[in-house]
């Protein structure tokens, strides 16, 4: 098969540092081609340069065998790269049909046709078995439909290649499957698909070759059919990887966190979380598993005081904290590592070092009488960048914004347990990570169980909650309607639980 | 952080470059000679006459006169906005630290040494109060502090009128009584070397408030709640700031500022209250001041003077045949320059490229 895209020898050089060395990737016409990296190993730079954001510093580019040099995106789609984002750009208010033909609208006379592109998009949605209704609203729609609606959008393009940035971080499992159907699909009607991930059960599902970036670096392009989920891991991470996390048989001990009949109103002001009882030990991780938006964001931000309790009380090592700001329930030791990280976690336009003390930063030894110590400020970032590995181009001094997201992610999690809160409320830690980082935060967490500490783990990850947690609460529509041993359970029964189709406690 | 600070720096300098070039190309194009614009500029700083071989030191005192109100009112403006907050109630705070000023200046009676003070201090706190008052609302009841702030320059605008005129009393209907000498920061020493021009020690309060700015912001730990507010709401509240509590302050420290220009310009440079028939548009300088000097203290110390210059410049040039318009033509596009930010950037970046560019032609 002839390559329909060689991007050979690409450099490309920003201030500080290099996203990509010489990096040499040729994807095979109608074949699904993975591109698998770390976060910050260069995907991103790389797909920009190929649709034309970026202008490499050295290198080409042929398209079905040419040289060409793509200066802006409409190059790249008149070229015939059309990308499905990770954050979906359409109208809410505005049907399929109208954002799928938005910027070329067919036009009769002076109106508007609508009838005749409605008429196009449900042709090309039958062909590669979309199943998108062309009328519908897109605020009406699922985000698995809507990301369908952006498929759509470029092979009404007559897009040849479509690159797909990280697809699934926003799907649920099932979506997932039918994405790969779909992908397949495409192919076999002899499109080409370019799939940006770093989740190797993904690429291992659908793709023929996959092609490995680490640090800037091309590390390899191999066939994915003979190469274990394994070998890839380690050509992405650069070392041997563990799946699985090693943990030792919990100890528990007293209860360190106890929530008693809580009620939470959620966004639109009914309850979110119904009269919910859950217990933490010290000593052991108790994970939440739940379909997202059954209450587990409102249950966080209840407990660690973003908002306001309706009924019931929290307990905090028997302490009742139900009514305390913020600034007090950290004191009296919670420590929480939020969903968001950019909204709650981290203030972006703050340095690294400043991040790090967004707590602490009125206590000795990083202020006295009021005024800042940014020399004590600055060390201890030095020694916590030290001490959890945040890789940061300038150090304490690095504006938190341009950091990648694992990196943003261990300074989060460096600063929470350096405070060595008695429990924790822990939400989404590992969302949108590669691997590295998964397991580097997985192990932090379980090392702190091991220190006795109590763990409330928040997850939509089933093999996360599995994996880590020593009990298991399953959250249906703001009440819990189980709690399991994680040993003595399995994706089967938490699923049946999460949808609400099964009860059990004990 | 130097980096950020360097190209907000160049920035402002290439915005400024630019609106002098176009103040320039519009004199040229009024068929007059823009050497006068220039020859203005740095006779009313300097006082140096380059066209008349003449030295005036009054000028400069007149220079630092135009240039400390709208400094105070940048800071006012700066400070709200590094924690978010958008103060275009800059205005209506001078005014009510006048009116302050005003009923004090004339209403007590005390040595010099404590009636300056308590008249600074009695002004900065009404600033304060009438910047506090949409803070509240902001915090509370999440009321746009814009549209509130707006509202209160007419509020202050009308209350200064009414209380001057109905209460106070006016001598022409215009002014009131003037200040007894022990209210006055008028000083014989600095008349003196300035030739007699209206400069005073409000030139103290003024070099004191740039500092004050800079060590709230950037050397306390409550600037540093500020800051955390003003780049990420949520974010501060995660970590235990008290969001609502830091808005009310900041609009309260923010109008104190302004206040305290009001009172500069009461006991400094007219040494009466005033009735006005609309407001005279510090306040709005200060947004542009503000906006010029990248919200930062010695920033907005520049900018201050900068704009300062084209105000002391434009009845010069109105003398020299040049309209007196060019000056805010030129104050204009300076903050259009700058609000064009990432245009320039871009232009910047071009122009850096330039010397790379044969390299990566060559490569494709």
């Amino acid at each position: 098969m002839p390559h329909i895209i060689e991007m050979l020898d690409i450099t490309k050089d920003f201030p500080g540092i290099r996203a990509n060395d010489a990096v040499t990737l040729q994807v095979e016409k109608g074949s699904i081609h993975a591109l698998l990296g770390e976060n910050g190993a260069g995907k991103s730079t790389l797909m920009s340069i190929l649709f034309g954001l970026y202008q490499p510093d050295a290198g080409k580019i042929r398209i079905r065998g040419e040289d060409v040099r793509i200066t802006d995106p409409n190059v790249a789609n008149r070229l015939g790269i059309g990308m499905v984002h990770q954050h979906f750009k359409l109208v809410h208010n505005f049907t399929v049909t109208e954002n799928i033909i938005l910027g070329l609208e067919p036009r009769k006379g002076l109106v508007l046709d609508t009838r005749r592109a409605a008429k196009r998009v449900a042709e090309i949605s039958k062909l590669y078995g979309l199943d998108v209704d062309p009328d519908a609203k897109i605020e009406d729609i699922t985000v698995g439909m809507q990301q369908r609606v952006e498929i759509l959008k470029m092979l009404y393009r007559d897009a040849e290649l479509l690159i797909f940035d990280e697809p699934t971080a926003v799907l649920t499992p099932q979506e997932i499957r039918e994405l790969m159907q779909i992908m397949k699909r495409l192919v076999e009607e002899g499109k080409t698909i370019l799939l940006i991930t770093h989740k190797l059960k993904e690429i291992k599902e659908a793709a023929d070759t996959c092609t490995v970036l680490r640090r800037g670096r091309l590390i390899g392009t191999v066939p994915v059919a003979s190469t274990s989920e394994q070998q890839l891991a380690e050509m992405m991470v650069g070392r041997e990887v563990n799946f699985h996390v090693d943990k030792k048989k919990a100890k528990p001990g007293e209860v360190a966190l106890a929530i008693e009949n809580l009620e939470v109103k959620n966004a639109k002001g009914v309850m979110g979380v119904k009269k919910l009882s859950l217990e933490v030990r010290k000593g052991e991780i108790l994970g939440l598993c739940g379909i997202d938006g059954n209450g587990q964001t409102e249950l966080v931000q209840a407990l660690t005081g973003l908002a306001p309790i309706e009924g019931g009380r929290v307990l905090l090592g028997g302490r009742d904290i139900t009514k305390l700001p913020v600034r007090k329930r950290l004191d009296l030791g919670l420590g929480h590592i939020p969903e968001d990280r950019h909204k709650h976690g981290l203030i972006l336009d703050f340095r690294l070092d400043e991040n790090l003390v967004v707590h602490s930063y009125g206590k000795p030894p990083f202020a006295k009488y009021g005024i800042l110590d940014f020399e004590a400020i600055r060390k201890n970032g030095e020694r916590l960048i030290d001490e959890f590995d945040v890789r940061s181009g300038e150090g304490p001094a690095t504006p938190t914004r341009s950091m990648s997201g694992g990196n943003q992610q261990k300074a989060i999690v460096a600063r929470e347990i350096d405070r060595s809160p008695e429990a924790f409320v822990v939400a989404q830690p590992t969302r949108g990570l590669d691997v590295g980082a998964i397991e580097y935060i997985h192990k932090r967490i379980v090392a702190e169980r091991d220190k006795g500490k109590a763990i409330l783990l928040v997850s939509l990850e089933l093999d996360e909650i599995l994996d880590v947690s020593d009990r298991i609460a399953v959250i249906h529509a703001g009440e819990i309607v189980g709690v399991v041993d994680a040993k003595k359970t399995d994706e089967n029964e938490l699923g049946l639980m999460m949808s609400g189709s099964m009860r059990k406690v004990g | 952080m130097t980096k950020a600070k360097n190209d907000k720096l160049v920035l402002s300098l290439v915005a400024t470059g630019l609106g002098f070039l176009l103040g320039a190309i519009v004199i040229i194009g009024t068929g007059k000679n823009p050497f006068i614009m220039l020859n203005a500029m740095v006779f009313g700083t300097t006082g140096i006459n380059i066209a008349k071989g003449i030295f005036n030191a009054r000028y400069i005192g007149e220079f630092f006169i135009q240039a400390m109100p709208i400094i105070l009112t940048g800071l006012s403006v700066g400070f709200a906005f590094r924690t978010g907050l958008f103060n275009i109630g800059a205005e209506g705070q001078v005014l009510v630290g006048g009116l302050a000023a005003t009923i004090i200046g004339l209403g007590v009676r005390a040595p010099s040494i404590v009636h300056v003070p308590m008249i600074i201090l009695g002004a900065m706190l009404a600033g304060a109060l009438w910047g506090a008052l949409p803070g509240f609302l902001k915090a509370r009841y999440n009321v746009h502090e814009v549209v509130v702030t707006i509202m209160m320059n007419y509020i202050g605008l009308h209350l200064n009128n009414h209380i001057v005129r109905n209460i106070i009393g006016t001598t022409d209907g215009v002014k009131t009584a003037v200040f007894p000498k022990t209210a006055m920061l008028s000083s014989e020493f600095l008349a003196g070397v300035t030739n007699g021009s209206r400069l005073n020690w409000g030139i103290v309060p003024t070099v004191l408030a740039v500092f004050v700015f800079w060590f709230l912001i950037e050397k306390t730990t409550f600037g540093f709640g500020l800051r955390a507010v003003g780049f990420n709401k949520e974010g501060a509240r995660y970590a235990g700031m008290k969001v609502e509590r830091n808005v009310m302050t900041s609009m309260a420290i923010a109008g104190a500022f302004a206040g305290l220009a009001g009172a500069v310009m009461a006991i400094g440079t007219f040494g009466f209250g005033r009735t006005l028939p609309a407001a005279e548009g510090y306040g709005f300088d200060g947004i542009a001041v503000a906006l010029v000097g990248g919200n930062a203290a010695f920033g907005i110390m520049l900018s201050g003077l900068l704009f300062g210059m084209l105000k002391a410049a434009a009845p010069l040039m109105q003398s020299a045949g040049i309209p007196k318009e060019i000056g805010s033509i030129i104050q204009a596009s300076i903050v259009v320059f700058v609000a064009m930010k990432y245009g320039l950037e871009k232009l910047l970046v071009l122009m850096g490229r330039k010397s790379r560019e044969p390299v990566e032609g060559s490569a494709v």
